[in-house]
């Protein structure tokens, strides 16, 4: 009886350590984003007060009026063109991430061919390889090409980062579909085009939509290179115009949290409408098993 | 008329040959079984004939017509996988019609036929739930129902009961037989299991190593096996086999039991040769408890190592000639290891077999 107890209350203290421990990662994890929402929606001199003020006094859609041009006060920054540059250049690519991966993954899934282990490795290694190593070599490039301050410029360079991620992991998708349902669905009268439509794309559908997500936000939220390849309004993305608010002697942070809300709320919805795929996909082992 | 037939059949992978020229007729509305052990081509045949496969060599026609460079699905037949190959993503009801909404038929004709497969097979209550909602057996009703609503010309299935569980297998294997008497299409089975191809099959095919080994119905396979390989593959458990050699009419075998020839075989042996004697458990039996009593026998006393009590019959193990052999007790009689029993062995129904070759002596 009394062993019970103890080991009772030893499991009582040992959810409340994982609890505390969880709180406070969760803390550490969440409380810079909060910070930057919350100071969206304050004014400049309680953001800088010092010292600090952690209950806000005043909340107000200033600093958003302002990026966007309503109001009394107004900031010279032209935050629609790079919203969509963001999403001409996010959406683009990452389309064209999308079809090359599902072409390419299947491939390596389903057949055999000469170096398919050599060109595997290759695209695995090209992704240990940091971007920004790359940026000058390609902005080398890109400048005889007349390809720097593009938005086709730096497509091509998000299409190359993500491509080898899309293959890899719609690789794994196609794999663990049974070869013998497209075999089934050809015998049944699918030519091979249309059993891969009509049976394994569906099935690969939620590994598809997590590859697209993760290229999506890697276009949407690179800085280090389309700092370096983007000069003007007409290739310049959102994270790139972040640093508009910094002038020689001051730093606009209102403007800058407010802008950096008008980034992440795109890729919050997003990630919230596929999340249920993409938790699918990203167990599709666990619960085919 | 849906006739398949295989010409010089042959399937290699690079240098590697899987069937080696394989020549077989499957008449209209035959059931044909390939049996075998792994790895001896049976499936790669039955891939080749549903153009799963290429086909390296020869030619395979079905109803008459040469299917060697046509597509699955321009060959008019349907096969039920060993993993069944449900689409999971789609219910029974779109499982079932899957083929037949390709094939371009109207929705009133794709219900129509879609609930008779349903009806046949018992799985009406069942349309609307997905695969994953399904047991074994039900799985693999869906699978046969998906093979019959296109009505083709023949049905082709890949070991279709390995995956479920002893009891399932023998109520799916009824079913099965139950189904052909409807159906009545060409049917080719693969399976490693011999009393699914004992059972189900109106002619046996034994592969081995890529070549067919005897081609036969059940019981011509099983009462005159051509070697040793199909003496030993069907039949459970399986026969004995015990070297000697032909001597003055008799074998002798290693210990010098001598045994006669069998009248029916004495005309195909000669002086000295070296044979394998063959015979079935269920033809070693204790005096008294064996399947006939009549009919030229020879008797020895055999010490029993183990007894298996199986409820009406017991499978004992012993020595004969040196080595272990299986025998069959018929009786609810209890044996003790240890215990000393005259044993008759039926020798009408012995085998003999060349010791080199493994051919019976029959086909020499």
């Amino acid at each position: 009886m009394k062993v019970s107890v103890e080991s009772r209350a030893s499991k009582q203290a040992k959810k409340v350590g994982i609890w505390l421990a969880t709180f406070v990662l969760m803390l550490v994890m969440c409380l810079p984003g909060l910070w930057v929402v919350l100071s969206a929606f304050r004014p400049n001199r309680e953001i800088l007060a010092k010292p600090p003020v952690w209950i806000p006094e005043e909340l107000s859609l200033v600093n958003f009026g302002k990026i966007f041009g309503f109001g009394a006060e107004q900031v010279g920054i032209p935050v629609g063109s790079y919203f969509t540059n963001s999403l001409v250049i996010a959406l683009t690519s990452t389309v064209i991430a999308l079809i090359v991966g599902v072409a390419g993954g299947y491939a390596f899934a389903r057949y055999r061919f000469r170096f398919k282990g050599g060109i595997f490795l290759g695209l695995m290694l090209f992704r240990a390889v940091p971007g920004i190593a790359l940026s000058l070599p390609v902005f080398m490039m890109w400048s005889r090409l007349g390809l720097v301050d593009t938005k086709m410029g730096l497509i091509i360079v998000y299409v190359s980062l993500n491509v080898p991620f899309t293959i890899w992991l719609i690789d794994g998708f196609f794999r663990q579909i049974p070869q013998a349902l497209s075999e089934a669905a050809q015998v049944d009268g699918c030519t091979p085009w249309q059993a891969f439509w009509k049976i394994e794309f569906p099935l690969a559908k939620s590994g598809i939509a997590a590859a697209g997500v993760f290229a999506f936000l890697t276009s949407w939220n690179e800085f280090a290179l389309a700092s370096q390849l983007t000069r003007s309004t007409d290739s310049k993305t959102l994270p790139v115009g972040l640093l508009d608010f910094t002038a020689q002697f001051t730093i606009d942070w209102a403007g800058m949290c407010a802008m950096a809300v008008i980034i992440i709320i795109p890729a919050l919805i997003l990630t919230f409408i596929v999340q249920k795929h993409l938790i699918a996909g990203l167990t599709f082992g666990g619960v085919k098993g | 008329m849906a006739e398949i037939t295989l010409e010089k059949v042959v399937k290699k992978y690079g240098s590697v040959g899987v069937v080696h020229g394989i020549d077989l007729t499957i008449a209209h509305q035959e059931f044909v079984v390939l049996v075998g052990p792994s790895g001896c081509g049976k499936s790669t045949t039955l891939r080749m004939i549903a153009g799963l496969e290429d086909i390296t060599g020869g030619i395979v026609r079905i109803g008459g017509r040469v299917v060697n460079d046509l597509p699955p699905r321009k060959r008019n037949i349907s096969m039920v996988f060993q993993n069944y190959a449900l689409y999971p993503h789609m219910n029974v009801r779109d499982n079932l019609g899957f083929g037949l909404k390709i094939a371009g038929q109207s929705p009133s004709e794709i219900t129509k036929r879609v609930n008779e497969a349903a009806d046949i097979l018992g799985l009406a209550p069942l349309l609307d739930r997905t695969p994953a909602e399904l047991s074994g057996g039900q799985r693999q009703r869906v699978a046969m129902g998906r093979a019959i609503v296109r009505n083709p010309e023949a049905f082709l299935f890949d070991e279709p009961l390995s995956n479920l569980d002893a009891k399932l297998r023998g109520q799916m294997r009824a079913e099965i037989k139950k189904l052909h008497q409807k159906v009545k299409t060409t049917v080719v089975y693969v399976t490693h299991d011999q009393v699914e191809a004992m059972t189900l099959a109106d002619r046996i095919v034994v592969m081995r190593d890529g070549h067919i080994e005897q081609v036969g119905t059940p019981m011509e396979v099983f009462n005159h096996p051509v070697s040793t390989f199909v003496a030993t593959f069907i039949g459970s458990p399986p026969m004995n086999l015990l070297p000697g050699t032909i001597r003055g009419g008799s074998v002798h075998l290693a210990d010098g039991t001598v045994v006669p020839v069998p009248d029916r075989l004495s005309g195909h042996v000669a002086e000295g040769m070296a044979v394998q004697l063959g015979i079935r458990p269920d033809d070693i039996s204790p005096v008294g408890h064996g399947l006939s009593q009549d009919g030229p026998g020879a008797e020895v006393a055999l010490t029993v190592d183990l007894a298996e009590p199986l409820g009406m019959e017991s499978l004992i193990y012993t020595r004969l000639a040196g080595q272990e052999v299986q025998a069959k007790l018929y009786g609810p009689r209890i044996v003790a290891p240890g215990e000393v029993l005259t044993f008759r062995l039926a020798l009408d129904r012995a085998h003999l077999f060349d010791q080199s070759t493994g051919k019976s002596v029959r086909t020499l």
